[in-house]
């Protein structure tokens, strides 16, 4: 047991004390804000000052009114569509709206022309502006007062509650819990797929550099094993506990600024131009407030471990069996598949439905709870499912772990060999 | 009193048998070659030794015990694979491989001083073992293999990649260890070796012991009661009781003559024989080197 703790405390000081490690862990919750807020700023900087482009409109129904819509500015050509393409494909403009005599009942034969392939956002700008004008024009023509027609528009956000048997009542909004999903998720596949590698690496290492013979004449090669796994986790958890405090610290001080700097006068202005801005924000904040942050944060750090080792084991165990990392490639394949199938699903229907069935055996299957579950966990799982989740993936990584370490054991004093699947299976049924 | 002694030990592997049935027994404070070709299963024998595998049948004993993992802290192991931690400085590297034999870290850091002392090599402290030479990575990969002064060295080939002048380094330090009461067991293939420093051996080859003994006695035993005569002139004494064996001419015009003794003769009988014979200038016993021995037993085993 002591000798476990010696390898931890090597592999722990091994990584802690590289370079690699101080800058990862503390510019890489700095660059990915950075380079968001960059980008946020470029796009925003580029839609105010960029050149509105110039579309031309033909307007055979008169119903078009020429209004510039965000980056486009809309010039009436007058005369036939014929002299309009003519008069369009000498110029430099953006494009030309052709739209026709139209049923009003039934709309089409609305074309634009243009030179490059505009946008599916361009296109949906220009759609819901003659969308609209339609619609307005049959108001219009059913003679519905423009009054009336002011208070038919609605603003509707739905704010939900959770009622529970002792009735409390809990808002929750269902995007914070989406986010909470997502990035929970996120995190378990990278951090697992990173450490993982590690393990990798480090076992690939010790085996190239022939240090291992030394090293397992003086503990248990499965001793080697989990202290380096055990290392391992340990470096990943003070990473996350630094960029936790990382980034609640620099996001304070950024909110914080942001919201000492914004103009009174602007923030009002924005609020009375969006009805629904306080109340959304509220909801969010709220929502945040009720959530059982405790709960959240235990639940990732418990499928965050839970995953590492059912992983981190099967990756020493391919890094034992190959003498280079490209060798690696076909053992690593089968190994990633849970994983891409549980980040998949998380995005096309564990998100969207956290209680269907195929999400509820996913959150429990171990090779994919860890992501599955964290992307159900903010939405509310029962304990029943909760419970038969981590005993799963005790179970699992207790048996990847057994699994590993028997191809392991005979693994890292092999060398040269050619191993396949075939080979590896001897491996784990030979004798010690 | 053994220090070692190892009883009908097998080990099996899927498609054959790396060791069979094999014993041993190493005294205390001897310097004992273990020999045998390639693939004979030597490694296979110090890697159980090392308890990094599991004999299929048969025991070890240590001091008189059942080998068991407080042993780790007796044995010092030098694998023929040299390797250390690339990345590793030398200092954290010692310091790391000793606690994992069982030595405390203060304990650690007064031997290894001691040492790096020894070796002159006090200013490698904080060099990567990746910036140092193969020949400074082997000293220090030594030094790591006696610091908790084991009663039990096994060496795998110990002068593969050292120049002569560190190689004798070497060997003078494994003679101090033998003097201060710990038992060497060598595994090479380097004959000259075993002639030098050796006081026992024993000779594995396919799986099985085929030889055992202290040096002087096995030499005896493989004495082919030969004798070499230099001589001015002509001779023959070929018969009922002797044979030439070899013939040939020395520079200085001497002529050197091989008779081996075909009945119970002795030496002192040849030699009033060859006093009639030819004008004697030498006479000695051939006795056989290790390697010619070594080669006999290999050669001999694969015939059968």
């Amino acid at each position: 047991m002591n000798k476990i703790f010696l390898i931890i405390q090597r592999e722990f000081l091994n990584r802690v004390q590289k370079k690699s490690f101080l800058i990862a862990t503390i510019l890489l919750p700095l660059i990915f804000p950075t380079i968001i807020a960059i980008m946020v700023y470029a796009a925003k900087e580029q839609e105010e000052g960029a050149n509105s482009e110039v579309i031309h409109f033909v307007d055979e129904s008169g119903l078009f009114n020429p209004e510039d819509i965000k980056r486009f500015e809309l010039k009436r050509f007058n005369g036939n569509i014929e002299d309009a393409k003519t008069a369009f494909s000498n110029s430099d403009d953006f494009g030309l709206l052709h739209i026709p005599k139209i049923n009003l009942s039934h709309p089409s034969g609305v074309t634009l022309y243009t030179k490059i392939n505009p946008s599916p956002n361009d296109i949906n700008d220009l759609e819901s502006k003659i969308e609209s004008q339609i619609k307005e024009a049959k108001m219009i023509k059913f003679n519905i007062d423009q009054r009336i027609l002011d208070s038919l528009k609605t603003d509707i956000s739905i704010r939900s509650i959770n009622l529970s048997k002792s009735g409390q009542e809990k808002s929750s909004d269902s995007k914070v819990l989406f986010g909470i999903g997502m990035i929970g998720g996120i995190l378990i596949y990278i951090f697992i797929f990173v450490y993982g590698a590690q393990i990798m690496q480090g076992v690939i290492e010790e085996k190239t550099s022939k240090v291992v013979e030394v090293i397992v004449s003086s503990v248990r090669p499965f001793q080697l094993m989990l202290g380096k796994i055990l290392g391992l986790a340990s470096v990943g958890l003070l990473q996350f506990l630094i960029w936790i405090v990382l980034i609640t610290s620099v996001s304070s001080i950024v909110l914080g600024y942001f919201g000492f700097d914004m103009p009174q006068q602007e923030m009002m202005d924005q609020m009375a131009t969006q009805p629904g801005y306080n109340s959304d924000f509220m909801d969010v904040m709220q929502t945040v407030n009720e959530m059982p942050v405790f709960f959240i944060v235990s639940s990732f750090i418990f499928y965050f471990l839970g995953g590492y080792l059912l992983y981190g084991a099967l990756f020493a165990a391919v890094g034992s069996a190959v003498d280079s990392p490209a060798e690696a490639q076909q053992f690593i394949f089968p190994i990633t598949i849970p994983m891409l199938i549980s980040y998949f699903a998380l995005f096309t229907f564990i998100l969207d439905n956290p209680h269907s069935t195929i999400s509820i055996w996913l959150s429990i299957i171990p090779f994919t709870s860890p992501i599955a579950m964290m992307g159900r966990i903010g939405f509310g799982v029962p304990p029943i499912q909760l419970v038969a989740s981590i005993v799963c993936l005790i179970g699992g990584f207790v048996f990847t772990t057994w699994v590993a370490s028997r191809i392991y054991r005979i693994g890292i004093l092999m060398h040269g060999s050619k191993v396949s699947y075939k080979v590896l299976v001897k491996w784990f049924m030979m004798k010690s | 009193m053994n220090q070692l002694v190892v009883e009908n030990v097998t080990k099996r592997y899927a498609n054959h048998t790396a060791l069979d049935n094999v014993s041993l027994s190493v005294p205390d404070q001897s310097i004992y070659g273990l020999l045998g070709p390639n693939g004979a299963g030597k490694t296979t024998l110090i890697r159980i030794i090392n308890q990094i595998i599991d004999a299929n049948e048969g025991t070890i004993l240590v001091n008189g015990e059942k080998l068991s993992p407080h042993h780790i802290a007796l044995i010092g192991y030098l694998p023929e694979e040299r390797g250390l931690y690339k990345k590793l400085k030398v200092g954290e590297q010692l310091i790391y491989l000793a606690r994992l034999r069982g030595l405390s870290k203060s304990d650690a850091l007064v031997r290894i001083k001691h040492w790096i002392e020894k070796f002159e090599i006090k200013d490698w402290w904080d060099k990567k073992i990746e910036d140092l030479s193969k020949g400074m990575a082997q000293k220090i990969q030594f030094i790591s293999t006696v610091l908790h002064e084991p009663k039990l060295i096994i060496l795998d080939e110990p002068f593969s990649g050292f120049d002569p002048v560190n190689a004798n380094l070497i060997r003078d330090e494994i003679l101090e260890l033998r003097e201060k009461g710990s038992t060497i067991i060598f595994s090479t293939h380097r004959m000259e070796t075993v002639e030098e420093l050796c006081d026992h051996i024993a000779l594995i080859n396919k799986s099985k012991k085929i030889l055992e003994g202290a040096k002087k006695e096995v030499k005896a035993k493989y004495r082919t009661n030969t004798f070499i005569v230099e001589h001015k002139g002509d001779f023959s004494l070929e018969g009922e009781h002797y044979k030439h064996i070899s013939h040939r001419n020395l520079d200085d015009g001497y002529l050197e003559t091989q008779i081996r003794i075909k009945s119970s003769r002795n030496a002192n009988q040849l030699i009033q024989d060859l006093v009639g014979a030819t004008e004697i200038h030498g006479f000695k016993e051939k006795i056989p080197s290790m390697n010619e021995i070594f080669i006999q037993l290999v050669n001999g085993g694969s015939d059968e």
